[in-house]
């Protein structure tokens, strides 16, 4: 039982951190958070697209990839490694984690070599960027009862609906799309996948302001948008298929930290002065923070125990979900606790007033979309009591009538 | 990236698995709970005889000398067959504490029996409800001689030798006692929650004894040997929880309510999820302490407490959930559930409470200096 890389580990990390230190400057220590929000800057995103062009010029973008879609062929492992090294560096981060996470590896699963001779090699050095046309307003956790319409027309589709929680709609090139092109079938069976041309005309995308005020998301609406056919992957009714293997290669990285964790919440206890002393010397105040330690700690030495098995050639199952499961909720909690320790003061929202430059004050607003984005809490569950526990699936009524014939509420979405 | 035990050891766990299957049924779990016996005595023998008893020790003093590794492999799986022995009190603490802070002569005079599994030890620390702290205990070793009283010892009638916490010319001592050849020793077995596990009440009154560590250091001497013990037990817990959890998974497939199986309800699935979950956690943050006991790392008391914290929290809610997924059932004496419930609250109080830990864990985390 050790922490150590096997020799190769140690060359490719070796080989990866002569490559950042000699492309990238170091991050500072302690400094901070790494916010993912700058993908809406313009400027941004050609720093981005530039990084992107010379990590796959040498090799390191794609890693996983097999050689035919113009990747390096390595281990799950490498990635990992390459994700730690490059996390210590300050370089920008995110653009290209949906297209080449999850669409780009179905197309190359599902297209022919054109397609992935045309795509593959331009999305991976950032030329290109892609997003993903999955959600809909009345369709989330339960994905497949989406209803955004594809009707065929000589060797053309017609597209009409609507998808929503789209990330980059407006800057990307190009874009996944899951359809339904028979509502007479059952939901499953009735849904045609494509990818498309963001600058299709007919495509018209607005932003979404979330509960936080900002805005990272579109709803993107069809109206009468043209696909060729040669852009379906899979058959017609087989697009379920097609989309989980969207959903399956959700890559196993470990970044620069996005949110508050214990440390922070920790550094206020030492700064807040309760009647008896610092916070971090009151009985109540400790409990919790050795609580979100303890599970802070535990979904690190879980998430070694993945890369182990990776290490090891193994695919981890579906366990190593556990800690999106777990971050949601915490950072909620410890959101909410730290402003209770702040008093009344904890409702302002000025960096300037209050401590950790509103941190936790940001965190409480961004925080409820952790524990339903990629996977609702609920869902989650589901997947662990189902393929880790064996448990078997609810009952469902949905499965066997025409997609037309099953019932529907009055909440679809907007009001 | 290893973060693994050895495919030896792994191999030591399915051996162990399959000898327990066979040899500690719950069946074998309530003789002890219902019969007059302290412990399972055959038992005791085959587990010593296959050199479980000593598997830390080192080989210099009769030990198998696989290393604490292979002790928290082991100590998973007795956790899950809630193993009616006096393992965890002979070996996690009173071996444990003779490795830590004994003599060479102490060593040589104990460690093999130990071993063998020919002599029982355990730690006398509580004097009855409360913490048991320096500022608190009232029995005394002075002058070569011991006197107050402990309650509960674990495994207390049974054991051979105690190692005794008492209050010294200079603070906090630990004193070594043979409780079969030393005078002035009353022992009365005492009813616990957990009846498969004996615990006794030891009265001293000026019983001869001996120091275990040098003057002064029994304060750090018997944080360290907690810290020792709170990774061992936590792989106790881990399997405990475990199969807690595969116990009421297995329920839940076969009882159907409502003309569905239970398990295909959400209420009964995500809660399993959560047991699932604190089960994970505790079982990675376990084998963060082994790396650390078996290093003898520095990160070791921050270790073994988040280990600590963690295994008593998922084995106790593994256990009580079981008891609901089984519903009425899970309430009646027939039943398994309740031995696991037992067991999942006595192991959360024998080395002292999550809140203590927690605040331990607290204490260690502002010294080290180091954030989080």
């Amino acid at each position: 039982m050790d922490f150590d890389d096997t020799p190769e580990e140690a060359r490719f990390r070796a080989g990866a951190r002569a490559f950042l230190e000699q492309h990238a400057t170091r991050r500072a220590p302690g400094s901070g958070l790494v916010y993912r929000a700058g993908n809406g800057n313009p400027e941004f995103r050609e720093r981005a697209k530039a990084w992107q062009a010379k990590k796959a010029d040498a090799g390191y973008a794609g890693i996983t990839w097999p050689k035919e879609w113009g990747g390096r062929g390595g281990a799950a492992i490498e990635q990992v490694i390459y994700d730690q090294e490059e996390a210590k560096f300050a370089v920008p981060r995110g653009l290209f984690d949906i297209g080449l996470g999850m669409c780009i590896p179905t197309l190359c699963t599902w297209g022919t070599q054109a397609h992935r001779d045309r795509y593959a090699r331009k999305a991976l050095r950032g030329e290109e960027v892609w997003c993903q046309l999955f959600s809909e307003p009345a369709a989330g956790s339960d994905l497949a009862g989406l209803r955004t319409r594809a009707e065929r027309d000589g060797d053309h589709w017609v597209i009409n609906g609507q998808k929503i929680w789209t990330s980059g709609a407006h800057y990307c090139d190009f874009g996944v799309l899951v359809t339904r092109s028979d509502f007479a079938a059952p939901k499953h069976k009735g849904l045609t996948y494509f990818f498309l041309d963001m600058k299709s005309a007919g495509i018209d995308i607005r932003s979404i302001k979330q509960i936080s005020g900002q805005s990272h998301f579109n709803e993107v609406f069809f109206t009468d948008v043209r696909i060729p056919d040669s852009q379906r992957l899979g058959k017609p009714g087989e697009g379920w298929k097609v989309s989980l293997t969207t959903l399956m290669n959700e890559r196993y990285t470990i970044g620069g930290r996005t949110s508050v964790g214990v440390e922070d919440v920790f550094e206020l206890a030492r700064r807040i002065e309760l009647d008896d002393g610092p916070a971090l010397k009151n009985a109540a105040v400790r409990a919790k923070l050795a609580d979100w330690y303890v599970s802070s700690q535990g979904l690190k030495y879980a998430h070694f125990r993945t890369m182990t098995a990776l290490s090891r050639g193994e695919t981890p199952g579906p366990q190593a979900s556990i800690g999106k499961l777990v971050n949601g909720s915490k950072l909620q909690n410890i959101a909410a606790f730290a402003m209770d320790l702040m008093e009344q003061g904890g409702a302002l929202t000025d960096p300037e007033l209050v401590p950790l430059a509103a941190v936790f004050q940001q965190t409480l607003m961004t925080s409820p979309s952790a524990r339903i984005a990629g996977g609702s809490d609920e869902i989650m569950r589901n997947i662990i009591a189902e393929r880790v526990l064996g448990l078997p699936p609810d009952v469902r009524v949905d499965k066997e009538l025409p997609f037309h014939a099953l019932p529907t509420g009055k909440a679809k979405g907007r009001p | 990236m290893n973060f693994d035990f050895s495919d030896d050891l792994k191999e030591l766990r399915e051996q162990a698995r399959k000898f327990l299957r066979e040899r500690c049924p719950t069946a074998a779990v309530r003789r002890v709970l219902e019969g007059p016996e302290p412990y399972d005595q055959r038992l005791w023998d085959e587990i010593a005889a296959m050199g479980w008893t000593g598997a830390a020790i080192p080989e210099a003093y009769g030990g198998a000398g696989l290393g604490h590794l292979g002790l928290c492999v082991l100590a998973e799986e007795l956790g899950a067959a809630l193993a009616p022995v006096p393992f965890s009190s002979s070996v996690y603490l009173a071996s444990e504490a003779i490795i830590t802070a004994g003599s060479e002569a102490q060593k040589r005079a104990w460690l093999p029996r130990l071993a063998a599994g020919a002599v029982i030890g355990t730690l006398a620390l509580a004097e009855g409800a409360g913490k048991a702290d320096a500022r608190r205990l009232r029995t005394s070793f002075r002058n070569g001689v011991l006197s107050g009283e402990k309650l509960p010892v674990p495994d207390g009638d049974v054991a051979d030798l105690a190692i005794v916490v008492a209050h010294g010319e200079r603070g906090t001592v630990l004193a070594l006692v043979d409780l079969k050849a030393a005078a002035g020793i009353s022992r009365t077995p005492v009813e616990t929650i957990d009846p498969t596990r004996s615990h006794a009440r030891i009265a001293f009154t000026d019983t001869p004894a001996e120091a275990l560590g040098a003057a002064g250091a029994g304060e750090a001497l018997l944080r360290r040997i907690q810290d020792r013990a709170a990774v061992l037990f936590a792989f106790e817990q881990v399997g405990g929880a475990q199969r807690s959890l595969e116990m009421a998974r297995d329920y839940a497939l076969e009882r159907y309510g409502f003309g569905r199986p239970i398990g295909s309800f959400q209420a009964i699935k995500h809660k399993l999820a959560d047991v699932y979950v604190a089960t994970e956690l505790a079982r990675s943050n376990a084998y963060y302490g082994a790396w650390a006991l078996a290093r003898n790392a520095h990160e070791l008391p921050i270790a073994a407490a988040a280990a600590r914290v963690s295994a008593n929290e998922a084995f106790f809610l593994a256990a009580k959930e079981n008891i609901q997924v089984h519903g009425g059932m899970g309430y009646t004496w027939e039943f398994d559930c309740h031995l696991y419930y037992r067991r999942a609250k006595l192991l959360s109080l024998v080395l002292g409470s999550s809140r203590l830990w927690k605040d331990r864990l607290i204490t260690e985390l502002e010294t080290a200096n180091a954030p989080p």
